[in-house]
């Protein structure tokens, strides 16, 4: 594995008996890179995602992810990764320094990490004054981004992002990116799933899966060069109408 | 293990912070209990009779009085017609007419034999016939004491003892049975729910992602329901001894010991439900339909399962309940121990064991 690999995939393939989920991609994603997935509903982002997290065996090809192997590292893969799902996953009917205690527990920090953590956290975030509100009462925008700040919690190399941005307004989508920044130049490998192209200009590279296939992959300017258009947007469409 | 003890400190900040759980988790048992005893009972009381006495003689107002003075019924009316027994009946109050036929008490003595009809009102039977069976032990007795002076040449004398429940309350059989219930309700149908929550929130996929393990997991969602049902269970025994005077003539200690088998069973089986619902809603209904019916008609709780047919008895025996009742009445009103109910102990404990076989089967297979 070359050093600068965080993620490789070679031929990884997941099949739900005859359909063909994911059909024998390849990729690699470069330590500290904002890599966007892109491709649309059904054409098998999801379930790739799954395969690189440790949720769902694949079916062939090789993976590596944080230098540890998807069928036999899993365990260790976990520890080294954070993770947003598509929907928003705090708890509700816990406070928002509840959420960040409860999961910097079960990623195994020890009690004082977690103090300072979620003090430096609250702080960025701005919610000093809502840490002791129950989750549930926070705008969506807020609850995203508070979200997005726990999957980093525990210092993962690589963070996957799933959809992070489904239903939020422009502006918070606008500081939400400010953060996945934020976190790239800090170091994190970020790997994000987004259907929204314009999102797509902001990730180093990207790649676009259509049919469990990637059919392309590069960063968005030669992309638009290769394509000859203006914007990622037509690029997709050129892909995705074949 | 301090992961392991977030979480669970976790599951306790859902659970008291959601009104509608914490009403089943405590309000529950309680108003059950509570209804059971006092409200819902087979016993009967001060059931309202009429009587219709032609002959309004010396012998009709002796048996009348004997009669009115059992606290099982009172004189609610006397009537003058036949025509009339059918409208009182059908206004609903009076449960049954005494009818004593003309010069009642002329006929006993000058025929040594006088009839009196008891006529009730069937449409609850069970109750017709306890009214039926009273009446006619009232009548024996006062018929005793008119024979006393005379001696018949045969004479077979039933002497009846009615054993582990010699008063007959309906409590003895209603606390194991709501005990049962309410084990199996919190267990069962509240771990499946906060487990599929977890799923419907997407907040089971972050809990699989992370280093946590899945059985982990499992154990932590359901350690708070199991200490919360031994609680349960203590409040129900403590309820019904002290209210209700139910006697414990066994061991507590096994009690307890049984009861917590029963919770880790129907644990089990709200983590099996739990693996095959993706709803919270499917979740309920599951419990509701798949365990709490055959709960209340199946185990022996209310209806005796040997006059069911066959098909019924036999389909019975796979409802953990049953065993758990049969355990508990065991215990509490007979005072046995283990000697004689180790077979429904071994059967919960493989009852347990499979469960959890099955819903680990099925956990690893969603997994894939």
């Amino acid at each position: 594995m070359n050093n600068n690999n965080v993620i490789e995939a070679q031929d990884l393939t997941k099949m739900f008996g005859d359909f063909t989920a994911v059909n024998a991609i390849s990729f690699e994603v470069k330590k500290g890179e904002i890599f966007g997935f892109l491709g649309a509903n059904g054409a098998g982002k999801t379930t790739a995602m799954k395969m690189l997290i440790g949720i769902s065996k694949p079916t062939a090809g090789k993976a590596k992810v944080a230098g540890f192997d998807v069928y036999k590292q899993a365990e260790d893969i976990k520890k080294n990764i954070g993770y947003m799902s598509q929907k928003f996953a705090l708890y509700d009917d816990l406070t928002v320094k509840e959420n960040i205690t409860f999961f910097g527990g079960i990623y195994g920090l020890s009690r004082k990490r977690i103090k300072e953590k979620s003090k430096l956290l609250i702080k960025e975030l701005g919610l000093e004054e809502v840490e002791n509100q129950l989750v549930g009462s926070l705008p969506l925008g807020w609850k995203q981004k508070l979200s997005f700040s726990v999957s980093l919690l525990h210092d993962p190399k690589i963070v996957f992002l799933d959809e992070p941005t489904g239903g939020v307004d422009p502006i918070t989508r606008r500081q939400f990116w400010e953060m996945i920044y934020k976190a790239a130049s800090e170091g994190t490998t970020v790997f994000v799933t987004t259907h929204y192209m314009d999102e797509a200009e902001y990730c180093d590279r990207v790649s676009i899966m259509v049919n469990g296939k990637i059919e392309a992959l590069d960063t968005p300017k030669n992309l638009k060069q290769q394509f000859n258009v203006a914007n990622m947007n037509d690029v997709f469409l050129k892909l995705a109408r074949g | 293990m301090k992961r392991f003890i977030g979480f669970i400190k976790k599951e306790f900040y859902h659970i008291f912070r959601d009104r509608r759980s914490l009403f089943i988790l405590f309000g529950m048992p309680i108003a059950q209990i509570m209804l059971f005893g006092f409200a819902i009972t087979n016993e009967i009381n001060n059931v309202d009779i009429a009587v219709l006495d032609h002959s309004k003689d010396a012998t009709t107002k002796e048996i009348i009085n004997k009669i009115s003075a059992s606290k099982y019924f009172s004189i609610n009316q006397f009537i003058d017609r036949e025509s009339d027994i059918e409208t009182i009946f059908k206004k609903g109050k009076v449960k049954a007419v005494l009818n004593f036929e003309e010069g009642f008490s002329k006929k006993l003595i000058k025929d040594h034999k006088a009839t009196i009809q008891i006529i009730t009102d069937a449409t609850d039977p069970n109750t017709a016939n306890t009214i039926s069976n009273y009446v006619n032990a009232i009548l024996q007795q006062y018929q005793k004491g008119l024979n006393n002076d005379i001696t018949i040449a045969y004479q077979i004398v039933p002497q009846t003892r009615m054993v582990y429940n010699p008063e007959l309350k309906s409590v003895y059989m209603f606390v194991p049975g709501v005990m049962t219930i309410i084990l199996m309700l919190v267990s069962a149908m509240m771990t499946s729910i906060s487990i599929t929550r977890e799923k419907e929130l997407g907040t089971m996929e972050i809990l699989l992602v992370s280093p946590i393990k899945p059985i982990q997991v499992i154990v932590g969602k359901v350690f708070p329901y199991i200490f919360l049902s031994i609680v349960n269970a203590i409040v129900i025994v403590v309820l019904s001894i002290f209210i209700f005077k139910m006697p414990v003539q066994g061991s507590l200690f096994l009690l307890g010991l049984e009861s917590v088998l029963f919770i880790i069973t129907s644990l089990a089986l709200g983590i099996l439900i739990s693996t095959i619902s993706a709803t919270q809603q499917t979740a309920m209904m599951i419990s509701l339909m798949g365990l709490m019916l055959p709960v209340i008609l199946l185990s022996g709780f209310i209806f005796p399962i040997s006059s069911m047919p066959l098909p019924l008895q036999i389909i019975s025996n796979i409802i953990p309940a049953k065993w758990f009742i049969i355990i508990i009445k065991g215990i509490m009103l007979k005072g046995v121990g283990l000697q004689y109910l180790w077979k429904e102990t071994l059967i919960l404990v493989g009852m347990t064991i499979f469960f959890i076989g099955l819903s680990v089967k099925k956990y690893k297979i969603r997994l894939e």
